[in-house]
């Protein structure tokens, strides 16, 4: 909502700084998103007095000006106004303004006499269109001033962050309430040239659903469409033409482009008392009638910005005898508009429910200033209070002469009583408030109170431009704002913990974060959706483009995008992470899994001159780390093993939760080898190993170097030896890996260091020695591996 | 120090006088010569306390406790000097030549505001919990209060799942545009009384560019029990404040509108940027809003089943990736989408 300084001034009758206006409405709950000064194009332009004129020596037509500017600073002006005249003030611009045609003042010699500014004429500050002479000002300001001052043109627009709920905000008049509260003054509604505001057209009541204007006109609204309340009046001998200045201010001042004096008087109360009106030339309607009603199917019409709409049968229109002449609280039609030739208007100021209003217009694709405020909700008792006003204006700057104004209201009601506890108002906000305190802050927002001490109970009559208000606890929220959230007491009082405990699945999260980034990893957040990456993924129905159609189903894709990126802008190494979810279609609800997935590639460490640029690059023994490191971390007690060409994780029940391979992706030549993994974070109770004492006794260390059959996996042999070792073997390693020269084809040699212990004694050479000659036969004879001799 | 009349003791102390000479790791040679449990010369004489007679042991022991102290006093002294104070490089290094070091990583930033936040609030006696991304109408809106077809919705632009809002009791499944369903979820799961912070991935229909994100991180927070009034909101959120950003940040808990909660409120920090002085970063107010916040509305309270005449609470809303977004001056939010190495060693401070 756009809203003007003095305008707001206008209603208070008092002046106001925005300095103070933008944190005090923050206060009430209007917060500025912008405070724009208006006309600030002219705010260097100040009073110069003229205190020595004389005729140019070289030019019959140019004055040479000596001319006070304030400050006891005078600057030489050479001018061709024929009006300029001692004494006499202008509107002065120094050398470095410029202009509102654009051009920048500089100094220069006119015919040889130096010109230091101009003085100016109303065309050149747009203000007017008279270029005939200087804009003389009779005014009392000395030299100096800033003409917005003396013209009385500066204001500040304020635009403002309005709730959703507070349609009597986007209105002068209910923003001027809410200051009138802060301030605690009086408001009023602002004089207007030409109104007598003791005076007011009367407004007839018609029974039922219809009435008849003593010019023929029926004015109806017929049942089941979002019409609760129909004014209309007829003025006729209207002359359209341009607005007086101070309404075109006005409107200007709210970013309104003046259109014409009836347009502009509608607009005016818009911005004014927040009621919108519609005016339709009488001429160009059909029919004498005005009717509310649903539209007929596929009926048609080309709104005020010429869009051929076609309507559906559950939105509201206006119509004439014939068809639509109007969306109902949304948008006029084109054909019945207001020209320069119209003498006769039929004025509409009408009340639409705000949910119809709403779906209508999101239909339609249109917001309009008048949809905003119906479908926050319209004062319904005051629609003809804005029909007056804008009565009284239109013969003000339009002349005619009203005929008649009729109210159809099929249902009159009165604004609803609310009942409040004065110990719910202190349960809620947590201080006692004296009932006049409460009393007042509800008077100041235009309720009327009825005070029930036997109950302990205020009765509430809430106004009718607050529609938000309908329960206890909205009469409570009043309460704290106009007593001022900022005198609310800020000190921490006794509390109970709460009964909750930490979600284990966010504490999971936070483990595997801490300890994949402690693996040099770095965390990403990327987007969870994006294209489809299979055609089983979960579509969105609404997206806002195709690249955010789907949910994923896996984190690990977007992460090998990210590595692309990076090699695209020549990063080699490459470490990164994401905890997030993945999405799976399911029958009745898509299924949500929280999941790590990360991707490795480039150098195993930050690069050091011992290595003489030789250092390694990650391989696929530091992804089967970081896959462990990781699956510990997510998914406690899951087992990575050996898938095909795959490293999987599989659950205690078997179930896979984890895979690492290498993965396929867009590298450039100088890339290293991509490895991602991925594993689901699973929520279990936190592990927690039992306690062993540790030896104290000491171990006997052998190594054995084995010939080993590629289709014998080293996990085989190590089962094996702990199978015969079971009872003396405390830990088998393997610690080295031979192919090659002295090592039987199809055969590989590795290494194996066995720790053999006994927890109670230390054991006898004799004891290992036997042990190691067991574990030798049932190698050789279980998986043909034998002792290296070569 | 005086001879002691043990010759075996007497011969230790020209190395006692030398202790002052060592520098680096001598030092520790010396006290590992001397007092070491399986070398040392003073433990050795020690040991053979035991085999002496009870005179002559009572005699010799105070004799080599003395020698021991000293050794102790004086390898100390040297110690305290500092680590390699003094002493030469070991030939044939060049120690201004780079160190080896390993890969360092980090979270991100967003994940370092929220976790800073959430040992905030655990130390004001909340939980830390979580919920579903995907939820229906219900849960997303009519459980928190939203009014149907009402302009309040506009704020939140939905990414819907499914179409059956006749079909399924919760209307629409949807990607839940807050963490607020969490709310009804932790009241619906016990009684009172309730505090919790709930951060998580939240979705809106936006495009993707400089000041919006279709997803993005929310943290919430949610304290109800009997007397819980508004004044504890400002405290506790004023404490918030000062524990996250300085204790001396100026903070203005001013009114607002949300349909979840009554009387609502936001709350603005003093800019971070300005100190309050006006810069285009806050609109020239001085201010920067942080969080929204609020009573919760009785009608949200009955939907989780919880006594709204008995109980009440408070609650706010943040959005931790604007909060990071200021403190990096990052001056896109897709920056926090980004899987840029340099960016993130950047931001991680592991450059």
């Amino acid at each position: 909502m756009n809203v003007s300084r003095r305008w707001l001034e206008a209603f208070l009758g008092r002046p106001l700084d925005s300095k103070d206006l933008v944190p005090r409405l923050a206060m009430l709950g209007l917060p500025a998103d912008a405070v724009e000064p208006v006309n600030a194009h002219l705010a260097p332009v100040v009073v110069g007095q003229v205190v020595e004129l004389s005729r140019h020596p070289n030019a019959d037509r140019l004055s040479v000006c000596q001319v006070d500017i304030g400050a006891g600073q005078r600057r030489q002006v050479v001018t061709g106004a024929p009006n300029v005249a001692l004494s006499a003030k202008y509107p002065f611009a120094a050398v470095g303004v410029t202009l509102p045609n654009g051009i920048t003042l500089e100094k220069r010699k006119l015919r040889g006499e130096l010109s230091e500014g101009m003085l100016c004429s109303a065309d050149e500050l747009a203000l007017g269109s008279d270029h005939d002479g200087l804009l003389t000002l009779d005014t009392e300001s000395p030299p100096g001033t800033p003409i917005l001052d003396v013209l009385g043109l500066g204001d500040d627009r304020l635009v403002l962050d309005v709730s959703p709920v507070r349609g009597d905000l986007l209105g002068h008049k209910g923003i001027a309430r809410e200051l009138a509260a802060s301030l605690k003054t009086p408001f009023r509604l602002p004089a207007v040239p030409g109104v007598n505001p003791a005076e007011g057209y009367p407004v007839r009541r018609a029974e039922g659903r219809s009435g008849l204007l003593n010019t023929g006109l029926t004015i109806a609204i017929e049942p089941g469409c979002s019409c609760r309340r129909f004014t209309a009046a007829v003025i006729e001998g209207v002359t359209v033409g341009p607005s007086p200045e101070w309404l075109t201010r006005r409107l200007e001042a709210v970013g309104q482009r003046s259109i014409n004096n009836v347009v502009d008087v509608t607009n005016y109360v818009l911005f004014e008392l927040g009621q919108p009106l519609h005016a339709y030339d009488a001429a160009k309607l059909r029919g004498a009638r005005v009717v509310a009603r649903l539209a007929n199917p596929a009926e048609r019409l080309i709104t005020l910005d010429g869009a051929d709409r076609t309507l559906g049968a559950e939105m509201t229109v206006v119509a004439d005898g014939e068809g639509a002449v109007g969306v109902a609280g949304i948008m006029g039609g084109r054909d019945s508009e207001v020209t320069a030739t119209t003498t006769t208007i039929v004025l509409e100021g009408a009340w639409w429910e705000p949910a119809a209003t709403r779906l209508t217009r999101k239909a339609l694709g249109i917001v309009s200033e008048a949809s905003q405020r119906f479908e926050r909700g319209v004062d319904l008792w005051g629609v003809p209070d804005g029909l007056r006003r804008a009565l009284d204006l239109m013969v003000a700057v339009a002349g005619g002469r009203v005929l008649e104004a009729i109210d159809v209201w099929p249902d009159p009601s009165n604004p609803p009583r609310v009942f409040l506890r004065q110990k719910r108002v202190t349960q809620i906000i947590g201080v006692d408030l004296a009932l006049a305190t409460i009393e007042q802050a509800l008077v100041a927002i235009g309720a009327t109170v009825l005070a029930k001490p036997d109950d302990g109970r205020l009765a509430v009559d809430v106004p009718g431009w607050r529609p938000d208000l309908t329960t206890e606890i909205d009469l409570v929220e009043e309460v704290a704002r106009i007593y001022g959230y900022d005198r609310l007491p800020d000190d921490l009082r006794p509390f109970r913990p709460g009964a909750q405990a930490d979600a284990p699945s966010d504490r999971i999260a936070t483990a595997v974060r801490s300890g994949l980034a402690a693996e040099g990893l770095f965390e990403v957040v990327l987007l969870p959706i994006g294209p489809a990456t299979s055609p089983a993924a979960v579509p969105v129905l609404n997206p806002l483009s195709a690249d955010h159609g789907f949910l994923r189903e896996r984190l690990l894709p977007g992460l090998i995008r990210q590595a692309e990126a990076n090699w695209a802008a020549q990063v080699r190494d490459v470490r990164l992470f994401e905890v997030g979810t993945a999405f799976e279609g399911a029958p009745g609800r898509p299924t949500e899994t929280t999941r790590v997935a990360a991707v490795v590639t480039g150098a195993r460490g930050p690069a050091h001159w011992s290595e003489a640029g030789q250092g390694a690059d990650l391989d696929w023994w530091d992804l089967k780390g970081l896959f462990e490191r990781a699956v510990s971390l997510a998914n406690p007690g899951a087992q990575v093993q050996v898938d095909g060409g795959d490293l999987v994780a599989r659950s205690t029940d078997g179930r896979v939760v984890g895979r690492a391979s290498t993965v396929v992706a867009d590298a450039p030549p100088w890339a290293g080898p991509l490895f991602g993994l991925e594993v689901d974070l699973h929520d279990a109770a936190r592990l927690v190993p039992p306690f062993v004492a540790p030896p104290t006794v000491p171990a006997a260390n052998r190594d054995l170097g084995l010939v080993v059959p590629w289709a014998v996996t080293a996990v085989a042999v190590v089962r094996e030896i702990q199978k015969i070792g079971a009872g003396l073997l405390e830990s088998v390693a393997v610690i080295d890996e031979y192919r090659g020269a002295g090592v039987p084809e199809g055969s590989r040699s590795v290494a194996f260091r066995l720790v053999f212990r006994r927890r109670d004694r230390t054991l006898k050479d004799s004891e290992v020695d036997s042990a190691i000659t067991r574990i030798r036969g049932g190698l050789e004879k279980q998986l043909g591996v034998s002792l290296r001799t070569s | 120090m005086e001879p002691t009349g043990y010759p075996e003791l007497d011969l230790l102390l020209p190395r006692l006088d030398a202790v002052d000479g060592l520098v680096g790791d001598a030092v520790e040679a010396e006290r590992i010569a001397i007092l070491g449990r399986k070398q040392g010369a003073v433990t050795a004489l020690l040991k053979k306390l035991p085999d002496l007679e009870p005179e002559e042991r009572k005699a010799f022991g105070a004799a080599v406790n003395r020698v021991k102290q000293a050794f102790e006093a004086a390898l100390d002294a040297r110690t305290a000097v500092g680590v390699g104070s003094g002493a030469a490089a070991p030939a044939g290094l060049d120690l201004t030549m780079p160190g080896r070091r390993r890969w360092v990583g980090a979270e991100h930033p967003v994940t370092k505001v929220v976790a800073e936040i959430c040992d905030i609030f655990r130390s004001l006696g909340f939980a830390v919990v979580v919920g579903p991304e995907i939820e229906d109408e219900w849960m997303n809106f009519f459980a928190l209060n939203f009014p149907k077809n009402h302009p309040a919705l506009d704020a939140h632009d939905t990414l819907y799942l499914s179409d059956d809002s006749e079909s399924r009791e919760g209307g629409k499944l949807l990607l839940r545009t807050h963490t607020s369903p969490v709310q009804i979820r932790t009241m619906q799961s016990g009684p009172p009384p309730y505090r919790v912070v709930i951060p998580g991935m939240v979705y809106r229909n936006d495009p993707f560019d400089p000041s919006h994100a279709p997803a993005f991180a929310q943290i919430e927070g949610l304290a109800v029990d009997e007397g819980v009034g508004m004044v504890d909101l400002k405290a506790t959120l004023t404490q918030f404040v000062h524990r996250f950003f300085s204790p001396t940040t100026k903070v203005r808990f001013r009114p607002s509108y949300f349909p979840f909660t009554e009387p609502s409120g936001e709350l603005d920090v003093e800019c971070q940027l300005c100190h309050g002085s006006g810069c285009p970063a806050c609109k020239q107010t001085g201010w920067m809003e942080i969080l929204g916040c609020g009573m919760v509305h009785p009608n949200v309270l009955a939907n989780a089943g919880v006594d709204a005449e008995r109980y009440s609470g408070w609650a706010f809303g943040m959005g931790p990736g604007r909060v990071a977004m200021n403190r990096y001056g990052l001056p896109d939010i897709r920056y926090l989408y980004s899987g840029d190495m340099r960016l993130l060693r950047q931001l991680g401070g592991t450059d």
